[in-house]
């Protein structure tokens, strides 16, 4: 780095150059909020959509295993960007005119923030999706035949017996997809949302302390991790089952 | 169709663009592997320092998003190039700078490919090179690096098809690979629904038919090592 860079920490609580009533800092949270919001919606999205997604997958039939692994096979191997780019200019296309026009109109930042989190939602299903198979993928086989042999029906058997087993059993993989969440909602940016990491790019190049600003979005995100890791970690101890692993 | 004459018309772009996000995969696929050998090889050193720093710079890395990271890179790489070579700023920065970026990311990723894999080695092996008089270094070179690397195969090669999906993200440095170009193309010809599924249908079944090919060789691996 060159000799000639002046840090000036004292940026952030610089009233902005818009003209806005704000500081760079007010920009830095708006992100954040913005960041926290969209990757704790999207969350929710994959975490139902992917359990249901995972139990297809493994389901004792083979149309919905089909739709199970094809789900994933499209989800996984397309680029984020690309699915985010597709949501927010193919989708309003190719839907029925109305329903088109409908998301047109909507205000332009309902429309990002409600169309990239369908985008992350069902982008990190897939990857739920296939934690939830190796979860399931753990019990045995007798538990399900045994479950239906007490009379349990095939739902009651995944209800009751299997589910709860498999869910613990994903908890790791599925803390380190929430971590990935916040770090994918990044993506975002690129279709103008004002993320954290926008905000910081754009805190960037109005103020010129580049350094400042992208060390400020960096460490917000490190700490978001911690927190993530430290509130699963709790979650984890907290629904432990006696007798199955990591259980003391 | 107007749309197949348009992208036909844009495949010479495309193929340029798709060059790119070739060339950086494939560049950060190496230097990844094997910066990644180097930190998995220090995490598990005797030396505890080395031990710490490999464990600091995959947690770090591996919390800050790829976007930040490209960032970080397209930031820092043309004052590190000016300073440290004396080239002109206007070098291909753009180019460089992912290169750098993606091959420091993946590495720590790539890392704990390896650490697995060198983990999976039994413990007597290396016992056994130091009982031969080898040091800490020739043992995992010679004995232990290579059975892991071989055992790591697959997960090296599926991580290099997420890493050559993850190269689109370049679009934030505004670097023109095959995603941008196609975007370029879309904006220039008002062909926007036509060019984003046409880069989808691209990057899905090259990514496909890649990690249909790590099927075959781990199932070829397999039969062979049963001979």
């Amino acid at each position: 780095m060159g000799s000639t860079y002046k840090w000036n920490w004292g940026i952030f609580l610089d009233p902005v150059s818009t003209g806005e009533p704000a500081t760079y800092l007010d920009w830095l949270l708006a992100g954040l909020q913005n960041t926290v919001v969209l990757a704790l919606a999207s969350s929710a999205i994959a975490l139902v959509l992917g359990v249901a997604m995972g139990i297809m997958r493994c389901a004792p039939n083979r149309w919905l295993a089909a739709i199970g692994a094809l789900y994933v096979a499209l989800f996984r191997n397309v680029p984020v960007i690309v699915q985010l780019f597709a949501w927010y200019f193919v989708v309003p296309e190719i839907l029925p005119v109305h329903m088109g026009t409908w998301i047109k109109e909507l205000p332009s930042m309902t429309q990002m923030m409600a169309l990239s989190t369908m985008c992350l939602g069902l982008y990190m299903a897939a990857r739920v999706c296939e934690h939830i198979r190796a979860g399931l993928g753990t019990l045995p086989r007798g538990q399900r035949f045994a479950a239906t042999a007490l009379g349990l029906t095939l739902f009651q058997a995944y209800r009751y017996v299997l589910l709860p087993v498999a869910l613990r059993v994903a908890i790791p993989p599925l803390t380190s997809e929430l971590i990935n969440v916040f770090k994918n909602s990044a993506v975002v940016s690129t279709i103008g949302l004002l993320d954290l990491s926008a905000q910081s790019q754009q805190l960037a190049e109005y103020t010129g302390q580049p350094y400042e600003a992208f060390l400020a979005a960096t460490l917000v995100y490190i700490v978001i991790n911690w927190i993530v890791m430290v509130i699963m970690h709790r979650v984890e101890r907290k629904v432990r089952l006696p007798g199955y692993i990591g259980s003391k | 169709m107007d749309i197949l004459h348009a992208i036909s018309n844009s495949l010479p772009a495309l193929a340029d663009g798709m060059v790119i996000t070739l060339q950086i995969t494939a560049v950060s696929v190496v230097a990844g592997i094997a910066w990644g050998a180097a930190l998995a090889v220090m995490r598990l050193s005797p030396v505890k320092p080395l031990a710490w720093f490999s464990q600091a710079y995959v947690m770090l890395v591996r919390s800050v998003p790829l976007v930040m990271v490209l960032l970080w890179f397209f930031l820092m790489v043309p004052q590190l190039i000016q300073g440290l070579f004396g080239l002109s700023p206007r070098t291909d920065v753009r180019l460089v700078s992912a290169m750098v970026a993606f091959s420091l990311f993946e590495a720590a990723y790539y890392s704990e490919i390896i650490r697995a894999g060198v983990q999976a080695v039994s413990r007597g092996q290396l016992a056994a090179a130091s009982a031969l008089g080898m040091s800490y270094l020739m043992a995992m070179r010679l004995i232990v690096l290579p059975q892991a690397m071989r055992a790591a195969v697959p997960a090296l090669l599926t991580q290099g098809i997420v890493l050559f999906q993850d190269t689109s993200l370049v679009y934030v440095i505004g670097l023109a690979d095959f995603f941008r170009t196609s975007k370029n193309v879309a904006d220039r010809d008002g062909t926007t629904v036509a060019m984003i599924l046409f880069a989808g249908a691209v990057y899905l079944a090259i990514s496909l038919l890649a990690s249909g090919a790590v099927k075959v060789l781990q199932r070829g691996k397999k039969s062979f090592e049963l001979i």
